[in-house]
């Protein structure tokens, strides 16, 4: 028997994520700057940390119900009505998942059926495709450009449809772009799909990370649009939360229960530790207006605004990013494609950037910077970009 | 207060060492305004000083603080403020707050060695006039002083590259 054959066709022809790629090259260099990162460098507030300590203490130690705690539902459908204004039951509209990951592989597995088509804006998170590959679906990129702050335009979503649309991942705060969606965009785009039966999955796990005097609008809150959309999100982001792999979505009760359906025989339900971390997250937030999702808020914008600068003065183009904590600045007037910058980047100088083709081809010519760092590091890595590509010109 | 100064002072508590061209940058506002600011806010004494907290601990320097209670009979129109400063003027004391409840001043002090400390407590402060009585403590370790945890295990753990 040759094993190699045994895997399923789907996964052995699915191309390895470029990160990883990226991730060993740059585990092979000593002393390099990473401004790879596409978590938070704050650690998790203490209070959040201790709820959970205190949880293990009293024996929380058990499965919870498939859809979540009920404290943590109810805490997310008022964190919603009150962040974003909008309207979720927390008793069949909300499912707890492990990470926005599960959410977005559920959400795509509860609709997709083998021949559905999925619009995916690009660049954009690295999962969606493969999730949607996985799912049996067919995954249909619409290209983003610089000159439209990487903004989705009514034009390029209708273009891109067909009869075989089933739905639109709808990335925005966007990661690796940093670009966002303002009310008006969002409007131009529900109006597009007002008359047809396409449903839109939200990723807006960067909800709270947006910069300007613009918060951050859901399409779900858009007249007409709450019940084909899916909202997803989670507490990676805003709370520095990653490692405790805790996120939701919240949409139609009969998408939400199909979700659940997969989630009960696949996973169970999300760790309760992390569950109750994620309650006391909200609550607390609640309480004191989340003084600590400002408080980073505030840290990130800074550096948003030094990175920005510090780009555009080394003449690398960088547009203004309003969301996420990615600059994504471009690479073109050096001549290279974005791997070959990357890796003598890496080389060169010892600063680890990733390459804007491992977020979709529309990608190449850019680099994705992450500025999840101290400023100590940000200026450490920029010092050395600036050198790097000073020394291109000589 | 406005909001410029708010954004520069929260960036100089953190780090006195970013440059003013740095907060510039950080806050899209043009560094004459950074500079402008900044000295402005030395100037009204909002800013005091720029010091390092160094962990003593760590260094061959050898002392012992004490943190003492002090009660006090106030001043007739001075209040605490003149007894305060009589305290606060020996260059061995490093802190003085006036406090709520069982005791008046909150004194810290610092000396080579617990004599150092009793002879301070004996001869310094007791016989102050309106000193009317001592509680002395001695401190025996510090974990987080000025809001900075002095031995931070804390690390950054992510992976160098991650989506
Ligand atoms: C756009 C986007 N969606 C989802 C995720 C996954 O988040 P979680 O940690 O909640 O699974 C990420 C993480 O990088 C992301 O950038």
């Amino acid at each position: 028997m040759n094993i190699k054959d045994m895997i399923s066709p789907v996964i052995r022809d699915m191309p390895p994520s470029g990160i990883r790629r990226f991730f060993d090259l740059v585990d092979e260099i000593e002393g390099a700057v990473s401004l790879g990162v596409g978590e938070p460098d704050f650690i998790t507030p203490w209070h959040i940390r201790e709820a959970s300590i205190h949880s293990l203490e009293e024996g929380y130690t058990h499965y919870t119900s498939n859809w979540g705690l009920p404290d943590l539902r109810r805490e997310i459908a008022r964190y919603l009505s009150h962040r974003f204004n909008l309207a979720y039951s927390f008793e069949d509209q909300i499912i707890v998942t492990v990470g926005a990951s599960e959410a977005i592989d559920l959400a795509l597995r509860a609709i997709v059926t083998p021949g559905d088509e999925v619009l995916v804006p690009e660049p954009s998170y690295v999962s969606y495709m493969p999730c949607v590959e996985m799912a049996g679906g067919r995954v249909v990129p619409i290209v983003t450009k610089a000159e439209d702050e990487f903004r989705l335009t009514p034009q390029a979503l209708r273009e891109a449809i067909t009869p075989h649309t089933k739905a639109l991942i709808l990335p925005y705060p966007n990661n690796p772009t940093g670009g966002v969606m303002l009310r008006s965009d969002l409007e131009a785009i529900a109006d597009v799909l007002k008359d047809t039966d396409i449903l839109v999955l939200s990723d807006e796990i960067y909800a709270e990370l947006t910069y300007g005097d613009t918060a951050h609008v859901s399409i779900a809150s858009l007249p007409g649009m709450e019940e084909r959309t899916v909202l997803i999100s989670g507490f990676s982001k805003a709370f520095a939360m990653t490692g405790w792999r805790v996120g939701y979505a919240a949409g139609h009760r009969d998408i939400i229960a199909a979700m659940v359906k997969i989630h009960q025989y696949t996973m169970l339900c999300a760790p309760v530790m992390s569950q109750i971390a994620a309650v006391e997250a909200l609550r607390a937030g609640y309480n004191d207006d989340y003084e600590d999702v400002k408080r980073m808020h505030r840290e990130y914008d800074r550096r948003r605004r030094l990175m920005v600068k510090s780009f555009n003065d080394m003449g690398l183009e960088c547009f203004e990013p309003r969301g996420a904590f990615y600059v994504f600045p471009s690479i073109q007037r050096t001549g290279m494609s974005s791997e070959e910058f990357c890796e003598r980047l890496l080389q060169e100088q010892k600063v680890a950037v990733v390459p804007g083709n491992a977020f979709g081809a529309s990608g190449e010519g850019f680099i994705r910077c992450s500025y999840a760092y101290s400023i100590d590091a940000l200026t450490e890595a920029l010092k050395r970009i600036g050198a790097f590509v000073e020394n291109l010109h000589n | 207060m406005t909001e410029l100064e708010n954004n520069i002072l929260e960036i100089l508590s953190d780090d006195h060492r970013v440059s003013a061209e740095q907060i510039s940058a950080m806050l899209g506002v043009d560094v004459k305004e950074v500079e402008a600011t900044i000295k402005a806010l030395e100037d009204r004494g909002v800013i005091v000083k720029y010091n390092t907290i160094i962990n003593w601990e760590k260094t061959d320097r050898e002392f012992v603080t004490a943190l003492i209670e002090v009660k006090v009979v106030p001043q007739r129109d001075q209040g605490f403020d003149v007894i305060a400063e009589r305290i606060y003027r020996f260059p061995e004391v490093q802190s003085v707050y006036l406090m709520s409840g069982d005791y008046d001043l909150a004194v810290t002090v610092e000396g080579k060695t617990m004599k150092d400390i009793a002879y301070f407590v004996a001869e310094r402060l007791s016989p102050l006039e309106s000193v009317l009585s001592t509680a002395t403590h001695f401190i025996l370790k510090k974990y987080k002083v000025e809001g900075i945890i002095l031995e931070d295990h804390e690390q950054d753990h992510r992976l160098a590259v991650s989506p």
